[in-house]
């Protein structure tokens, strides 16, 4: 539905469509409130005392900029110069937290006291957490019970921080039935509560505001590359599941003339049930409010899914990735639970760094790539987050104890 | 002028100067053939409609108890073609008039105009699709239209006046109007300012005004009346066949005990008829 003519980077629009993508598609009783919100992003965005005040939280509370890495042993293994955007050095350990700030201080804009959140992996509850603990603000974080069982950590960390888990136990007991507990929490207590979403997901303007949260990621990387190599590098690599920190790295760029490849779970294997790849193996439909590629049968039921990592278990997509996906401006791939293993321990060893299985993923693609590599070529790679999350559930999956 | 069925049936309705009595049932849950079974009932105690649900894996409208009703219905392998076969059997055998409550994923999947296409040949009156809001809705509600079906569409007490008015211009057959902010589900009370809101709307449009989402009992029926034309219950009866689940109760006794429900709300929204 894209046309060339128009700059990829100029949706979505009003309606929140992304070429044919998005919308809203949600029961009425939650409409108002996304109206609100989306007015009350708007007069943020355009209020330079907001844009200060987050700028100053990113660089106080949260460590940015971060640094673009140039991981020397890496890039021997590679074949190429690699780079790593550290979102891993951020407070809390991944780029969840540029998003939950910015909702964090819109939610105080509009005067809503509770916050609920949705987390896979625990990330971005652990980052949510970490943003009501600072502003005061109550929060409520959904999560599956098999992931509360796979990121004990920081289920503990979210506790410390004042927030209530409230365990999902129904369907597959993951990141999908805890999206889904959090919208009828919201439906529920819309009057009071803002829904911080934590991905580029779910119904309009959710895709856009978490998007925008999470330029930073690559606006930070441009210049990066400028001072380190004096030019855009030729690809980037993120990891997609729902797809927040790939559409924070990748849109800066969008217009311009650099490779960007998005990196999904490819589990088990191709077959339904085994993997998370809504991109490479979904259909056009809807699910969580928001028309995107999702894995679902020939009902419009939405399929079970894996992956080793928490955080990339997810049927759906961003409705902005399905746009560039269609618009053949960014090329979606997936890679093996084994694989991202593998480069998981391949990253520990030669650079010191134990990144998140969801950046492992980007990282594998990027090993398994390096015979079509040249030397001379600039490689950035989003390190969305760091490992220390995943260390028990790696441990379980390679049979040894801790 | 030709009328729709469900237009047809809140004209009876007025004439006889009462409410409607809308019960909601799970397709699938626990069998298809259980589920024809109890609209045969529902029928036979002149309830005035039948809500129809499509079981949906991923609800978000809908509470625990009519999501669990779903996933047991998703696990016994109902499929979108299985419910049409059921409802068509139904409706050829002259059961109350049937409303789809649908999920968009289903639709859209399906297919707008085929879904569209054997709604009608099944013998639907009309749809509900609760996660497509009026503005997603006005050229889904002329496609429905030029297949016969209304394309009722819901108010919720959060909706300000500019959006109810866009609204009631899309809708058609009633306005179904969410008595609470939240899910479906029963509730003990319904929240006192809902009569306001319901005669807000009613100064702004003639189309009827069923009420649903924690409606449960007869008790609520005499709140609701004078404001609204309907009421529609759904968590309530999908309680009864949860009763399956236990070597307990057998089919024929929640189909009995659903009929016996069926039969009080039925009294309770003619009440005002009896007694003129």
């Amino acid at each position: 539905m894209s046309t060339s003519s128009v700059p990829l980077s100029q949706v979505p629009d009003a309606a929140g469509r992304f070429g044919e993508f998005g919308r809203r598609f949600v029961p009425e009783t939650l409409m108002h409130a996304l109206e609100e919100l989306t007015e009350a992003y708007a007069s943020a965005k355009a209020d330079p005392e907001f844009n200060r005040q987050l700028d100053d939280l990113l660089m106080n509370y949260v460590g940015r900029p971060n640094p673009l890495y140039h991981a020397e042993r890496l890039s021997e293994q590679a074949g190429c110069n690699v780079y790593l955007k550290r979102e891993d050095l951020n407070h809390t350990g991944a780029h969840k937290i540029n998003n939950s700030l910015g909702q964090a201080l819109l939610c105080l804009r509009m005067g809503k006291k509770r916050v609920i959140a949705e987390t896979g992996a625990g990330q971005h509850g652990v980052a949510t957490a970490t943003a009501c603990a600072r502003f005061g603000l109550e929060c409520c974080v959904f999560m599956g019970e098999e992931d509360i069982r796979r990121q004990r950590l920081n289920v503990f960390k979210m506790k410390t921080m004042g927030a209530e888990v409230r365990p999902v136990t129904s369907g597959s007991r993951t990141l999908r039935d805890a999206t889904n507990e959090a919208m009828r929490d919201w439906m529920a207590t819309v009057e009071n509560t803002h829904y911080i979403l934590g991905s580029v997901v779910g119904p309009h303007p959710f895709p856009l505001i978490v998007r925008d949260f999470q330029s930073v990621i690559g606006k930070e990387a441009k210049k990066q590359c400028e001072a380190a190599f004096g030019k855009l590098p030729d690809e980037i690599v993120a990891c997609v599941g729902g797809g927040s920190n790939a559409a924070g790295m990748f849109y800066p760029f969008i217009d311009d003339d650099v490779k960007l490849t998005g990196i999904e779970p490819g589990g088990r294997g191709p077959n339904a049930g085994d993997h998370a790849a809504s991109l490479s193996h979904g259909e056009k439909g809807v699910l969580h409010g928001s028309y995107s590629y999702v894995l679902q049968d020939d009902d419009g039921q939405t399929l079970d899914v894996h992956s080793v990592s928490a955080g990339l278990d997810y049927p759906g997509v961003g409705p902005e990735h399905s746009y560039w996906k269609d618009a053949g401006r960014v090329q979606y791939l997936s890679v093996s639970d084994d694989a991202a293993l593998d480069a998981f321990r391949t990253m520990a060893t030669l650079e010191g760094i134990l990144p998140a299985l969801e950046s492992s993923h980007a990282i594998a693609h990027l090993l398994a790539t390096k015979d079509q590599r040249s030397g001379s070529e600039n490689v950035v790679i989003c390190l969305s987050g760091r490992g220390d999350k995943d260390v028990q559930e790696v441990a379980r999956v390679l049979g040894q104890e801790i | 002028m030709s009328s729709s069925a469900i237009s047809q049936v809140f004209e009876t309705t007025r004439s006889e100067g009462r409410m409607a009595f809308m019960p909601f049932v799970t397709a699938g849950d626990p069998d298809i053939q259980m589920t024809g079974e109890l609209i045969q009932e529902l029928s036979r105690q002149k309830v005035d409609l039948i809500e129809v649900g499509f079981p949906y894996s991923d609800p978000i409208a809908d509470g625990p108890v009519i999501q669990a009703s779903y996933t047991r219905a998703l696990q016994k392998g109902i499929r979108v073609g299985d419910i049409f076969d059921m409802v068509s059997a139904q409706t050829k055998n002259g059961s109350a008039p049937l409303v789809a409550m649908v999920a968009y994923s289903l639709v859209f999947r399906v297919g707008v105009e085929r879904f569209l296409a054997d709604a009608k040949s099944a013998g639907f009156a009309g749809l509900i699709v609760p996660d497509l809001p009026g503005d997603e809705a006005s050229e889904f509600a002329e496609r429905t239209r030029q297949h016969g079906l209304d394309l009722v569409q819901l108010i919720a007490p959060t909706t300000p006046v500019h959006r109810a008015e866009k609204i009631i211009e899309a809708a058609s057959g009633f306005l179904y109007c969410i008595s609470i902010a939240g899910t479906t589900g029963a509730r003990d009370q319904l929240p006192p300012e809902l009569t306001e809101h319901l005669d807000r709307l009613r100064e702004k449009t003639d189309l009827p005004l069923a009420v649903g989402f924690g409606v449960s009992g007869p008790e609520q029926v005499d709140i609701l009346r004078g404001h609204a034309d309907g009421v529609i219950v759904g968590s309530r009866i999908v309680r009864y066949l949860e009763k399956l689940s236990d070597k307990f109760t057998s089919r024929d006794d929640v189909i009995r005990e659903v009929g016996e429900f069926a039969a009080g709300m039925v009294k309770a929204v003619r009440q005002v008829a009896s007694q003129a």
